[in-house]
């Protein structure tokens, strides 16, 4: 029998407008950086711009990404307990266990799904690495960026990292991550889907609307 | 008694006399101040002082000790065609010890150094080409039956500056390339007391150790250097941003292989895995052998000869990106992320059919 399920304000404004800012602009910095890395599009004439708006591009949506990233982290305080950063660090016993159970879900071992009203565990962990790209992202952008453009500004934002790593390192790692970044967008569009279909709880489109229908079981945070 | 001035008027006429009898006229001379101005970006005004300083009657004692090295320094400061920047430096300075070109052998060799080194101490010169292997108390380099280390230790130590010219010398370069067998490192590092300024390159360019020379002669103390000890004047700029193919990187043209149409109508290398964009020197403005050229000019990317991390996150040379580490030698970083994504790919494909074929209890049952 179907359980009964009731309509939730789970993710607040400012959380679902950073995440379709962080996936815009994900996409245009995916994008643009593939094509700085390996210019793909060959001008026909010299008056094209081509690598020209393709940097442009990539520095204004790397700017926009950072302050997303920035809104989101006030967010994190200041918003409602399904914003909160803290269940980026799933580090309790609770939560380590269940996140196997979690686990086993995943892997089609056992067929209970995950019954939380927020990020379950393994989800926290896997923003808790993405994060920790973003920012490696984030950094080591504007180390690079750093390079040609001095000023304490870019020094602070990443510009002191090229004392530690060498810049075709920084550049390597920059280029490698994204492609991590684009991994993990697979899969989370894929485990959102399978969610979705599976509990028939909206998540897909609580994204849009910040309500995902519960049935008043699950856990709450 | 003669005015000081008179002193100087006469040093500089002797000097210019000895130099015509070497062909160089007083009308080169004045071109290689004027270049030297130039180079290190100093006013016009600057010209009559460096004339002045470098025909001046103190002639700074150099010693060059070569280690690890190929000797394409020395040969790139003495091989000019004619007459020019490498010999009239080497008419200014005396230079009492040059493993290369001296003419005494064992131990006067030997002796000629030790002189220098205990005459006149804190007052001389050196410069140093190679790298300086530290692995095994430094056994692999010696010279005299003592090692490059030991040797660098008394000499540039005692010295008033320490200019290491080319990439061995300032970074350890090609004999600290992976696996490193001799454990090379540069001066700087072999010697952290001695007072260092780095010319790196591959050669160093024999006009930016000239200009090293002349501030030095001219202003009494070694140009100002950024955190790697490098002179601004010569390594301040990046290659990219100075490079006379840039205009083709912004619009989009390049060449995508050697000899195509785009490398034959000389557009950008930078998918031929030109390293411009990491480097900083000098090479696009001053270029190399009397200014006639340089790699790019000559049609082939640059390869980042002059920065800390040659040769090792340079290489491959006619790749974007350096080999990603601990995937084998053939792994560049699109093989990678295209293989991490059709692992992804792959994952979720395998999910979905486990999925689908793995019969559901029903709703409820658990
Ligand atoms: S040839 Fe090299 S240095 Fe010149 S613009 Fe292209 S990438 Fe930059």
């Amino acid at each position: 029998m179907e359980e009964q399920r009731t309509r939730k304000y789970v993710w607040e404004f400012p959380v679902r407008l950073t995440h379709w800012i962080n996936a815009l602009s994900i996409l245009a910095l995916s994008f643009t950086g593939l094509y700085i890395g390996m210019p793909f599009i060959h001008a026909t004439s010299p008056d094209q711009y081509i690598m020209g708006w393709m940097r442009l591009v990539h520095f204004i949506a790397a700017y926009t990404f950072m302050m997303s990233i920035i809104i989101r982290s006030y967010w994190s305080l200041m918003g409602n307990r399904y914003a909160s950063f803290k269940i980026f660090f799933p580090f309790s016993i609770r939560k380590l266990g269940d996140m196997l159970e979690e686990l086993k879900f995943y892997l089609l071992i056992s067929r209970k799904p995950p019954s939380i009203t927020g990020h379950t565990a393994l989800g926290g962990l896997t923003m808790l690495i993405v994060w920790v790209i973003f920012i490696f992202e984030i950094i080591s952008g504007f180390a690079l960026y750093s390079v040609t453009h001095s000023g304490a500004v870019w020094t602070i934002l990443g510009g002191w990292l090229v004392g530690i790593m060498y810049l075709p390192t920084i550049r390597l790692y920059h280029h490698l991550l994204m492609y991590v970044i684009l991994a993990f967008t697979l899969v989370h569009i894929y485990i959102v889907w399978y969610s979705t279909s599976s509990e028939k709880n909206g998540l897909m489109a609580s994204i849009l609307s910040g309500y995902k229908f519960v049935t008043g079981k699950e856990q709450d945070i | 008694m003669k005015s000081s001035s008179d002193d100087v008027l006469h040093e500089m006429t002797e000097t210019l006399e000895s130099l015509a009898k070497k062909g160089v006229s007083r009308r080169d001379f004045m071109k290689f101040c004027t270049g030297m101005a130039a180079l290190l970006a100093l006013p016009a005004s600057f010209i009559p002082k460096i004339a002045e300083a470098v025909t001046g009657g103190k002639k700074p004692i150099l010693v060059w000790l070569e280690y690890q090295d190929c000797a394409g320094d020395t040969e790139a400061l003495l091989r000019v065609t004619k007459p020019t920047v490498g010999q009239l430096i080497l008419d200014i300075l005396s230079v009492d010890y040059h493993e290369t070109i001296m003419a005494p052998s064992g131990f006067q060799a030997e002796k000629s150094l030790r002189d220098v080194v205990e005459n006149h101490k804190g007052n001389y010169l050196v410069v140093v080409e190679g790298s300086i292997p530290m692995k095994d108390d430094g056994v692999y380099c010696c010279i005299g039956g003592r090692s490059a280390v030991d040797l660098a230790r008394e000499v540039c130590g005692n010295a008033l500056a320490t200019i290491a010219v080319g990439t061995c010398a300032t970074y350890g370069g090609i004999p600290a390339a992976s696996p490193n067998p001799t454990g090379a490192v540069g001066v700087k590092e072999a010697v952290p007391n001695a007072t260092v300024i780095n010319l790196p390159g591959c050669p160093a360019n024999a006009e930016n150790i000239s200009a090293t020379i002349v501030h030095y002669l001219t202003f009494g103390k070694l140009p100002s250097t950024d955190k790697l000890g490098r002179p601004y004047f010569a390594y301040g700029k990046r290659i990219h941003d100075n490079c006379e193919r840039r205009g083709h990187f912004d619009a989009g043209q390049f060449a995508r292989q050697w000899g195509d149409e785009g490398h034959r109508q000389g557009w950008c290398l930078y998918e031929m895995g030109c390293k411009g964009p990491e480097t900083f020197h000098n090479c696009p403005t001053i270029k190399y052998n009397e200014g006639t050229s340089w790699p790019v000019q000559a049609g082939h990317g640059c390869i980042g000869c002059s920065e800390p991390s040659f040769w090792d996150t340079m290489s491959p040379f006619y790749k974007r990106l350096p080999k990603v580490p601990g995937f084998g030698v053939e792994s560049t970083a699109d093989k990678v992320g295209a293989g991490l994504a059709a692992a992804t790919a792959a994952g979720i494909l395998a999910h979905g059919i486990g999925r689908a074929i793995k019969p559901r209890k029903e709703e409820g049952g658990e």
